[in-house]
């Protein structure tokens, strides 16, 4: 599944033992995958592969972070995989939803290669439908995180630090009050399978959510990005955090063409 | 959200995936389509192998008809505008001979397995120059749907043997989806624009596609 790029003529897989791989769920607002294109393109991350996949919608244009002439013609498709070496970071950005009744496959063979190739931990940026909130959930902050037991251990102890609010269970069946608490993540696309597959095979997963709903969700984006890197410290949060993140040029006319002059 | 007559709807989400809502969802009667749907595409194939696709070479060599078409240029006009382009300016009975043809259905169209078709069918076939036979020609009218597309450019591209391949994909897009910053009424059009990997070397006879736009479904795979 994962083909690496051909550099200089160095066909040999890259190495991401004790990487944390960042990945976005297609999600509501598509918050996860904006919030990776501003990492990738604020940290200028070199892409390292793809991944050749039935699972995916095609899709296929020229490079979406593009800052100058020189650098703006390489060709970018669906499912793409940049690193950074010096912060020991691994980036999947997915660009298109799941062909239907695919996503299974798609987790388990992403989840295989996520041990074979031993990255450390892994962290997937999400997004929940905010309507769905109860009373308790509609007060205070719309982050959410979740943790693997294997990654609890390691990190648990950050988390209450930070002060962060884990997912909260639902019930199973909502007005009987005596039944068990599930995981619900309305909204999330694969976000849940991919957190409870990764809970029994022992992969160290942090799940970063964000209640929103669909609209213009660039700032969606900024919060979840920033709520990563109170964690990750990606970029230097001392100052406006928010400034500091390089929106991509591939974000221009999100919502449409300029307007005929005629029209007035 | 609630609409304008009050009804409250579920908005759909660009997110394009909520399987646990779909799942739970589907009524009887969406399973029944579903299945029915599934049989259909299959009961096209009980000849042959599996899979909803099959490509059928029609040429014959000396050899086993299962030896692989070597091939250095692959021409594939997809939809049908680029199909009419090639019919109109490329094909002629006399250079060009049909060496095979797709045969696949889904919920927009069907094709068949024959080669003499008219303009206003849905199809898939190949060429072969006959001066240069590893020179081969697609054009492919019909609609590849987007679970089909992975399998078509395997079956055809796995029966190719390659020789420095180079291949070129011709499309249309509707005029309105390009995201440009004037309004694309003003824009003189029709205009070409291109996408390319970086093993391509040639020149390029127009611009390339810019940013943001993007190219989807079969031309994308």
């Amino acid at each position: 599944m994962f083909i690496p790029c051909d550099r200089g003529g160095d066909c040999a897989a890259p190495d991401f033992k004790g990487f944390t791989l960042l990945l976005p769920a297609v999600s509501v607002g598509n918050v996860g995958q904006l919030a990776i294109d501003l990492v990738i393109s604020t940290l200028d991350m070199t892409k390292v592969g793809y991944f050749y996949t039935d699972c995916l919608v095609p899709m296929v244009g020229n490079n979406p972070y593009a800052t100058a002439e020189e650098n703006s013609t390489e060709l970018s498709i669906n499912a793409e995989v940049y690193s950074l070496p010096s912060k020991k970071l691994v980036v999947l950005q997915i660009r298109s939803p799941f062909i239907k009744n695919k996503y299974r496959p798609f987790c388990e063979t992403l989840l295989s290669w996520v041990k074979s190739s031993n990255c450390a931990r892994v962290v997937l940026l999400s997004s929940s439908h905010a309507y769905q909130r109860d009373d308790e959930q509609l007060l205070g902050t719309p982050l959410r995180y979740l943790l693997t037991p294997d990654l609890e251990k390691a990190v648990g102890g950050r988390m209450q630090e930070l002060n962060w609010k884990e997912m909260e269970k639902v019930a199973a069946y909502p007005g009987i009050s005596d039944t068990d608490k599930v995981l619900h993540i309305p909204g999330g696309g694969i976000t849940k399978l991919l957190f409870t597959e990764s809970c029994s095979k022992g992969i160290q997963m942090a799940v970063l959510l964000k209640f929103c709903s669909e609209g213009d969700n660039i700032p969606d984006a900024f919060v979840l990005v920033n709520y990563l890197n109170e964690w990750l410290q990606l970029i230097r949060s001392e100052v406006n955090p928010s400034s500091q993140w390089k929106i991509p040029s591939s974000w221009r006319l999100l919502f449409g063409n300029g307007l005929p002059p005629a029209l007035f | 959200m609630a609409t304008f007559f009050g009804e409250v709807v579920v908005a759909p989400s660009r997110a394009g995936l909520d399987e646990e809502e779909e799942a739970r969802e589907e009524t009887p009667e969406d399973r029944e389509i579903r299945r029915e749907i599934e049989k259909k595409r299959y009961r096209r194939h009980c000849s042959g192998g599996g899979g909803e696709i099959d490509v059928l070479w029609t040429w014959k060599s000396g050899g086993c008809a299962e030896e692989p078409l070597v091939c250095s240029r692959f021409i594939v006009a997809i939809g049908r505008n680029a199909a009419a382009f090639l019919s109109s300016f490329i094909l002629d009975s006399v250079c060009w001979e049909v060496v095979g043809v797709v045969k696949l259905w889904n919920e927009w169209c069907r094709t068949s397995s024959t080669t003499n078709v008219l303009p206003t069918d849905s199809f898939c076939l190949f060429y072969r120059l006959i001066s240069d036979p590893t020179v081969l020609l697609c054009q492919c009218s019909c609609y590849v749907a987007e679970d089909q597309q992975f399998q078509w450019l395997e079956k055809v591209f796995g029966s190719m043997q390659k020789k420095s391949l180079q291949v070129t994909i011709l499309s249309t897009c509707p005029v309105a989806d390009y995201k440009t910053q004037e309004s694309t009424l003003t824009l003189a059009s029709p205009f070409l624009k291109a996408l390319k990997t970086k093993e391509f070397q040639d020149q390029v006879c127009c611009p390339l596609l810019e940013q943001p736009n993007i190219v989807r479904d079969l031309p994308a795979a």
